[in-house]
C-alpha cells in the first residue's frame, strides 16, 4: 500500500465506519445502555420512567415462574445443543462421502431452516396432535410432549444449517492427513476421532455457540408449539407455573403483564438473560477454542 | 470520484433518515383501532373527514391479540396516538395517565347512556363507550326447525340440552350437528374463557344485588358449575369431538355459515359475516340452568371505549375531539361505522341493523334482563385466560370431576391470585 493511498484512507476511513458506528450506537449501545437503566425503574412508556432501585431484581429472582423457566431453558439448551451436533455432524459426515444424489440431500436438509418459527410451531401441533390424540391427548396436557415436541422441531429446523457448516469444515480436512493415517494404519474409526474431528473443531465450535444461544434465545417456536407454555401447574393459591415456558417467553409475558410494576421487572429479567446468555457463550468459545489445532 | 460520490450520497442518505422524523403537524387526529375488522371502514371514513375538513386523520390497526404491545410501542412514540382504546380495568389501571378527563366534552354530552363508559378511581371519565356488542349463542332457526324444533320452545337449560342433544344424536341422519367446533386455540378460546364464563361473573354480581365497579379481590364461583354445564353440553355435541379441540385448526364461523350445525357460541360482530348465509340467524342467551333463566337476556357490554391522549398536544386533542364528535353525528359516517360496530350509543347516530343486537333488544322489550360484561374485570387477563384454558383443555382430554376440580381452580383462586398480583 503505498503513501498515498495511506493518507487518503486516514482521510476518508471516518466516513465510512461513521456511519456504521453511528447505526450501530443507535441500535444497539444507546437501548442497551437504556435497557439496563429500565430495569432499575418501574414504568408504562420509557419516557415516564420512575427509578426504583434493584427491587426489580429481587422480585425477578423471587418469581417462581421466572426460575422455573430458567431451568427448563437450561435443560432444553443442553438436550438440543447434543442431539443437534451430533446428529448434523454425522448427517454432514455422510454426505460427504460419495453418495449418489448427496447435493439432493443437503438441500432438503437445508429447507426446514427457511421456514419461520411460528408457523413451524403450528405445523408441527398438529403433526403432534395427529398423532397424540390416537391416545386421547394432545402436545399441550403433558410437559414432557412439550419438552419433546419442541426438541423435534428443533432438530428439524437447525440440523440442516449445522450440517452446511459441519460440511465446510469436513471438506476442508487435508486429504494428505487422512491419506498419512490410513497408510499408517488406522482404523475409520480412529481416523474420525484423532483427525478428522480435531481438524473440524473450528466448526463444532461455531456450531455448539449457535446452538447454545438459540437453544437460550427460543421464542416463536416455543409460543406457537406449546401453546403460550402449556400444561400448567395450578398452585393451591391459584397461582400458575407455565410448565413450557421458556425464557424469552417469560420475559415477553410479563413485560406485557398487567401490574404497573410488570414493565420493570420483564426488563430486569431480560438483563439477567442477557448476562446469563452472553457469559454462557463466551465460556463455551473459550473451551472448543482451545481443542482447536493448527493445520 | 466515484468513491467520493458515493460517500456523499450515503451521508445524505443518513441525514434525511435522522430528519425526517423533525417536522410536526398541528392538530392531526390518530387513531390506534384495534378491530382489525372494522380497519377498512375506518379509513373509508377517515378519508371522508379529510376530504371534508382537511384535518388529516391517520388510523392504524394492531393486528389481532397484539393491541396491547402496539399500544405501548405506539404510545411511547414522538408522534403517539391521539385516540386510542381503553376497554376494560385492566386497560384503565395502566393508562389512565394518558387519558384526557372527557367528562363535560361535546362527545361525552352526545353519549346516550353512561353504561359504557370507564372511570378511575378519582373519578375521572376516562374512556367512553363508542359501540357495544352482546353475545350469547348464534342460532340458525331453518336447521333448528328442521330437526324438529321451534326457537320459542328454546327457553332454558332443559329445553336446549334436550334439543342439542336430539340434535347431536340424529346428525348423521339430519345432515348437521348441534354445536360448531369449539377450539380451545388461542383464536377461539375467549369464546369460552372469555365470554361463556361472564355467565358465573353476572350471576354472582345479580346474587350480590350490585354491579362490579372495579375489580373484586375475590369471587365465589357460585356459578360455575351452570357453567360447566352449558360448556359441556357445546363440546359433547358438536362437529368437532372435544378431545380434539385443544391445538384448534377447525373454522367455527364456516361450519356456521353452511349449515354444519345448529348453533355456534359467539357476538353481534358475527351478523355481517354470518348474515348472508344465514339471513334469519338470531341468537338467544347461554342457558346455564339458572332459577329463573327464562327472563334471561344476551350479555351486552363493550370494549371499545375511545380515550384521547391526554399527553398530545391541545390543538391534536381539540382536532380529535371534533373528530369523534362528527363520527357520531353525522348521518353518513355514523351509518358506516354503525354497520361495522353494531350500535353507536349516541343520540344522533343513526339505528343499528344488526340482527343480533335486534334480537337483543327484543329481549329487553319483553322484560328480560340484560347481563353486563362483568367479565371486563377479568385481573391480569391473559395470565388468567391462559391458566383457564390449560384447565379446560385438561378437562377435555378427561372430563372428570377431578379434572372439573382444576378448572373451578383457575376460575375460582385464579381470579384472586391474579387480582392480588395485579394490585402489585
Amino acid at each position: 500500500m503505498n503513501k498515498k493511498r495511506r493518507r487518503a484512507m486516514a482521510r476518508w476511513g471516518w466516513l465510512f465506519l461513521g456511519p456504521v458506528t453511528v447505526a450501530f450506537i443507535i441500535g444497539f449501545i444507546w437501548p442497551f445502555l437504556q435497557g439496563i437503566y429500565l430495569s432499575l425503574c418501574k414504568f408504562v412508556l420509557t419516557r415516564d420512567a420512575e427509578f426504583v432501585g434493584f427491587s426489580n431484581y429481587l422480585d425477578a429472582f423471587r418469581d417462581q415462574s421466572f426460575m422455573h423457566s430458567f431451568w427448563y431453558t437450561g435443560l432444553f439448551a443442553i438436550v438440543s445443543l447434543v442431539l443437534i451436533n451430533i446428529l448434523a455432524f454425522t448427517v454432514a459426515y455422510f454426505l460427504t462421502q460419495k453418495i449418489k444424489g448427496a447435493n439432493l440431500f443437503r438441500t432438503v436438509f437445508f429447507m426446514p431452516n427457511l421456514i419461520g418459527g411460528i408457523v413451524l410451531g403450528y405445523i408441527w401441533s398438529m403433526i403432534f396432535d395427529g398423532i397424540l390424540s390416537h391416545w386421547g391427548t394432545s402436545i399441550l396436557l403433558d410437559t414432557k410432549f412439550g419438552f419433546w415436541g419442541l426438541i423435534i422441531l428443533m432438530l428439524w429446523q437447525q440440523i440442516g444449517y449445522m450440517m452446511i457448516i459441519y460440511i465446510a469444515g469436513l471438506q476442508a480436512v487435508p486429504e494428505d492427513m487422512i491419506e498419512a493415517a490410513r497408510i499408517d494404519g488406522a482404523s475409520r474409526t480412529q481416523t474420525l476421532f484423532k483427525v478428522t474431528i480435531p481438524n473440524v473443531m473450528p466448526s463444532i465450535t461455531i456450531c455448539t455457540f449457535l446452538s447454545l444461544t438459540n437453544g437460550f434465545k427460543l421464542f416463536d417456536q416455543n409460543l406457537a408449539l406449546n401453546g403460550g407454555g402449556q400444561p400448567f401447574i395450578q398452585n393451591a393459591d391459584g397461582s400458575v407455573i407455565k410448565t413450557t415456558e421458556m425464557m424469552a417467553l417469560n420475559i415477553y409475558n410479563t413485560f406485557y403483564g398487567q401490574n404497573s410494576t410488570s414493565r420493570g421487572l420483564g426488563q430486569a429479567k431480560a438483563v439477567i438473560f442477557f448476562v446469563l446468555v452472553a457469559g454462557l457463550g463466551i465460556a463455551q468459545l473459550a473451551f472448543t477454542r482451545k481443542k482447536e489445532v493448527q493445520q | 470520484m466515484k468513491k467520493r460520490f458515493l460517500a456523499i450520497a450515503l451521508c445524505l442518505v443518513l441525514a434525511v433518515g435522522l430528519l425526517a422524523g423533525c417536522s410536526k403537524d398541528e392538530g392531526t387526529v390518530y387513531w390506534l383501532n384495534f378491530k382489525p375488522e372494522s380497519d377498512e371502514v375506518l379509513k373509508k371514513v377517515a378519508k371522508m373527514y379529510t376530504d371534508e375538513t382537511g384535518v388529516e386523520v391517520k388510523i392504524l390497526t394492531a393486528a389481532s391479540g397484539t393491541y396491547s404491545q402496539t399500544l405501548t410501542s405506539e404510545m411511547d412514540k414522538s408522534a403517539p396516538p391521539t385516540l386510542f382504546v381503553i376497554g376494560n380495568s385492566a386497560g384503565v389501571k395502566t393508562w389512565k395517565d394518558y387519558a384526557l378527563d372527557l367528562k363535560g366534552t361535546k362527545i361525552a354530552n352526545e353519549l346516550s347512556t353512561d353504561a359504557y363508559n370507564l372511570y378511575d378511581d378519582t373519578g375521572k371519565l376516562v374512556s367512553i363507550g363508542y359501540c357495544y356488542e352482546c353475545y350469547g349463542i348464534i342460532v340458525n332457526p331453518t336447521l333448528l326447525e328442521k330437526a324438529g324444533y321451534k326457537l320459542d320452545d328454546i327457553k332454558n337449560f332443559a329445553s336446549l340440552k334436550a334439543a342439542a342433544e336430539d340434535i347431536h344424536a340424529r346428525a348423521a341422519e339430519l345432515g348437521f350437528d348441534a354445536f360448531t367446533s369449539n377450539d380451545m386455540d388461542s383464536s377461539s378460546s375467549w369464546r369460552y374463557t372469555g365470554h361463556m364464563i361472564n355467565l358465573d361473573y353476572y350471576y354472582e354480581e345479580k346474587a350480590a344485588g350490585k354491579t362490579w365497579t372495579e375489580c373484586p379481590d375475590t369471587i365465589t364461583g357460585a356459578y360455575v358449575d351452570n357453567f360447566r354445564q352449558l360448556y359441556d353440553l357445546c363440546v359433547n355435541n358438536s362437529t368437532v369431538a372435544r378431545g380434539d379441540l385443544a391445538t384448534g385448526g377447525h373454522d367455527a364461523q364456516n361450519e356456521f355459515k353452511t349449515g354444519k350445525a345448529v348453533f355456534y357460541v359467539q357476538g353481534s360482530w358475527e351478523y355481517s359475516a354470518v348474515a348472508d348465509s344465514v339471513p334469519n340467524a338470531t341468537m338467544i342467551p347461554y342457558y346455564c340452568g339458572v332459577d329463573g333463566e327464562e327472563k334471561a337476556g344476551l350479555n351486552c357490554g363493550t370494549e371499545n371505549c375511545w380515550a384521547v391522549n391526554a399527553k398530545a398536544s391541545k390543538a391534536d386533542q381539540e382536532a380529535t375531539l371534533d373528530f369523534m364528535y362528527w363520527c357520531v353525528t353525522d348521518p353518513e359516517a355514523s351509518k358506516l361505522l354503525v354497520e361495522s360496530f353494531g350500535v353507536m350509543p349516541y343520540k344522533n347516530a343513526v339505528a343499528s341493523t344488526n340482527g343480533f343486537l335486534k334480537a337483543s333488544e327484543d329481549y329487553s322489550k319483553a322484560g328480560c334482563y340484560v347481563m353486563d360484561w362483568a367479565t371486563n374485570y377479568q385481573p391480569n387477563v391473559d395470565d388468567y385466560r391462559a391458566a383457564f384454558v390449560s384447565a379446560l383443555n385438561a378437562y377435555n382430554a378427561d372430563p372428570t370431576d377431578e379434572t372439573w376440580a382444576a378448572v373451578r381452580t383457575a376460575i375460582v383462586e385464579g381470579w384472586a391470585t391474579q387480582a392480588a398480583k395485579a394490585k402489585g
